[in-house]
């Protein structure tokens, strides 16, 4: 029993770090090798540990099974010596003094150093974040396949095609330059952010798997900030975001995992750990002169985190979002925007500018409106919210909805 | 679309109202460009300091200020996406520049590449 929970936790985090040190020990090109050597220490693991038990400290029997592996393979394999040799410039004559280096500190690098090879321009965005799971987070292509809602085909296929792409530019696993990183960095940071959205907002049923994408979109980040070289501004600015939004995870869904809006949620399930280290962050994240768009989505979740209404609380909101729209527009922000708008000049004000959006294929934009009509009038507030359900895609939004309605038979 | 350049001509705000009634336009100038962001027509806008203008004249001839006998000069600009110089206007008629009655905002299209200015 004990094994079963361990080993799929254990491999995500192990298989993620013994592909990146090989991958990095091989090269790019090499990369399915890598992924390889790991899944099959993997089932050696499952094979012993079946039998005998869990060694007492699983990773470090994982790393020299991984490193015996690896050398059998250059051992056995002549063209792929050759290939590496000429690359590495190693002397693989004798393999027994072949050294694989899986100590904490290498882990790490080449874990970061993968991460600005797969967020590497060339290769899509969404590739890289199917990659990144992999790759970085150890997701099976099952576990992929669910939180994207699509199937193993599908995403075997895009995998396959991204690292084709990955070996046809030659991407090295190395830190950009120094000059560079600040650019390198925003791919990164836009693959890591999606990463997190990805398991904040799927409409995938799977909970864990969900929190797990956060959590390791959070690992990631964390990896970014502990290092001198990118422990900067928008890093940290990434990182309070995710773990303002982070907190309120437990909150979001009821026990049948249907959402629950904000003002309806239980504040005792907030989790304040991860309020205090998002603000500890937000702070770290207040130098140098540029204000990313990171920076204002943390401040707006740090709002989020104080649950009662004030003039200063929806000022500052309204604020930020008429930064963040003219920084990048999406919709979302506008009808957040407005949303605040109305908390701080009111709903007839804020209908004006929201029947300015027309964002008439969106279920939000219909219920924004619903809300805004509230208690102004509340046949058109009707008519929204229809047509907000009648957009809606799962039965979880529809309910939500129809609940608003019933208020409104409620009240008149 | 195209890109119109809406004009902001005012007084220098610092000499005739409060820090905190600044602070307010500031606020309103915000609230302003929010909404035509929220359209997505904002493309970009500054404001333009008063102190220390100078202006360049023919021969190279460099005096203080644009302040001559009209107190109301440039003071910033935005540029927007719009369909017409009729939405670009309405636009124009949302800026609390306009709050100030000898205050003006100016609309122009931008050249594109073709166009002859």
């Amino acid at each position: 029993m004990e094994n079963q929970q361990l080993i799929p936790h254990l491999f995500r985090t192990e298989f993620a770090k013994i592909t990146a040190v090989l991958c990095k020990f091989f090269g790019i090109e090499h990369i399915e090798t890598a992924e390889d050597i790991a899944g099959e220490t993997f089932l050696s693991a499952l094979e012993t540990w079946t039998y005998k038990g869990i060694p007492p400290n699983p990773a470090a029997w994982l790393y020299t099974v991984a490193k015996n592996k690896a050398k059998n393979h250059i051992a056995r394999n002549k063209i792929f010596r050759g290939k590496i040799q000429s690359q590495l410039k190693n002397d693989f004559t004798n393999v027994e003094t072949i050294e694989i280096d899986l100590s904490e500190k290498n882990i790490t690098d080449s874990q970061l150093q993968m991460m600005f090879a797969i967020c590497h321009p060339s290769i899509p965005a969404e590739a890289q974040i199917g990659l990144a799971l992999r790759i970085l987070c150890g997701f099976g292509i099952e576990e992929i396949a669910n939180a994207f809602l699509s199937n193993k085909e599908t995403v075997s296929k895009r995998l396959s095609r991204a690292k084709e792409k990955l070996k046809q530019e030659n991407v090295i696993i190395a830190f950009p330059p120094k000059q560079e990183i600040y650019k390198r960095l925003h791919n990164v940071l836009i693959t890591l952010y999606l990463l997190f959205n990805e398991g904040y907002y799927s409409e995938s049923k799977d909970v864990v798997l969900r929190e797990d994408l956060c959590q390791e979109a959070m690992r990631l980040t964390y990896l970014l900030a502990d290092n001198e070289q990118t422990n900067l501004p928008p890093v940290n600015a990434l990182l309070a975001l995710m773990c303002l939004q982070a907190s309120r995870f437990a909150a979001r869904k009821n026990e049948n995992g249907e959402p629950v809006l904000y003002y309806d949620q239980d504040e005792s399930l907030w989790n304040r750990e991860l309020i205090t280290k998002g603000i500890y962050y937000l702070h770290k994240s207040s130098t140098g002169n540029t204000i990313s768009k990171y920076h204002i989505e943390a401040t707006i979740a740090y709002w989020h985190t104080i649950k009662e209404d004030s003039e200063e609380k929806w000022e500052n909101i309204l604020q930020m979002y008429n930064r963040l729209l003219q920084l990048e527009y999406s919709p979302v922000a506008a009808l957040n925007r407005t949303f605040a708008l109305s908390k701080v000049y009111g709903k007839e004000r804020a209908i004006k500018e929201a029947e300015k959006l027309q964002l008439t294929g969106s279920q939000y934009y219909y219920a924004l409106l619903g809300e805004l009509y509230t208690g102004i009038d509340n046949n058109r507030a009707r008519l929204n919210f229809d047509n907000a359900i009648h957009l809606a895609k799962t039965t979880a939004d529809k309910e939500v909805l129809m609940k608003k309605i019933d208020l409104l038979n409620i009240s008149q | 679309m195209d890109e119109y350049m809406l004009i902001f001509r005012h007084e220098d705000g610092k000499k005739i109202a409060s820090p905190e009634q600044i602070q307010t336009w500031m606020k309103q100038t915000m609230d302003w460009i929010g909404s035509i962001a929220a359209q997505n027509k904002f493309v970009a806008g500054n404001g333009l300091i008063f102190d220390d203008a100078k202006v360049v004249h023919h021969n190279n001839v460099v005096t203080n200020g644009p302040f001559g006998d009209i107190k109301e000069t440039l003071g910033g600009y935005l540029i927007v996406k719009a369909e017409s110089i009729d939405e670009a206007v309405e636009f124009a008629k949302g800026s609390p520049v306009l709050q100030g009655p000898g205050n003006t905002m100016e609309v122009r299209r931008i050249a594109k590449n073709d166009d002859k200015h």
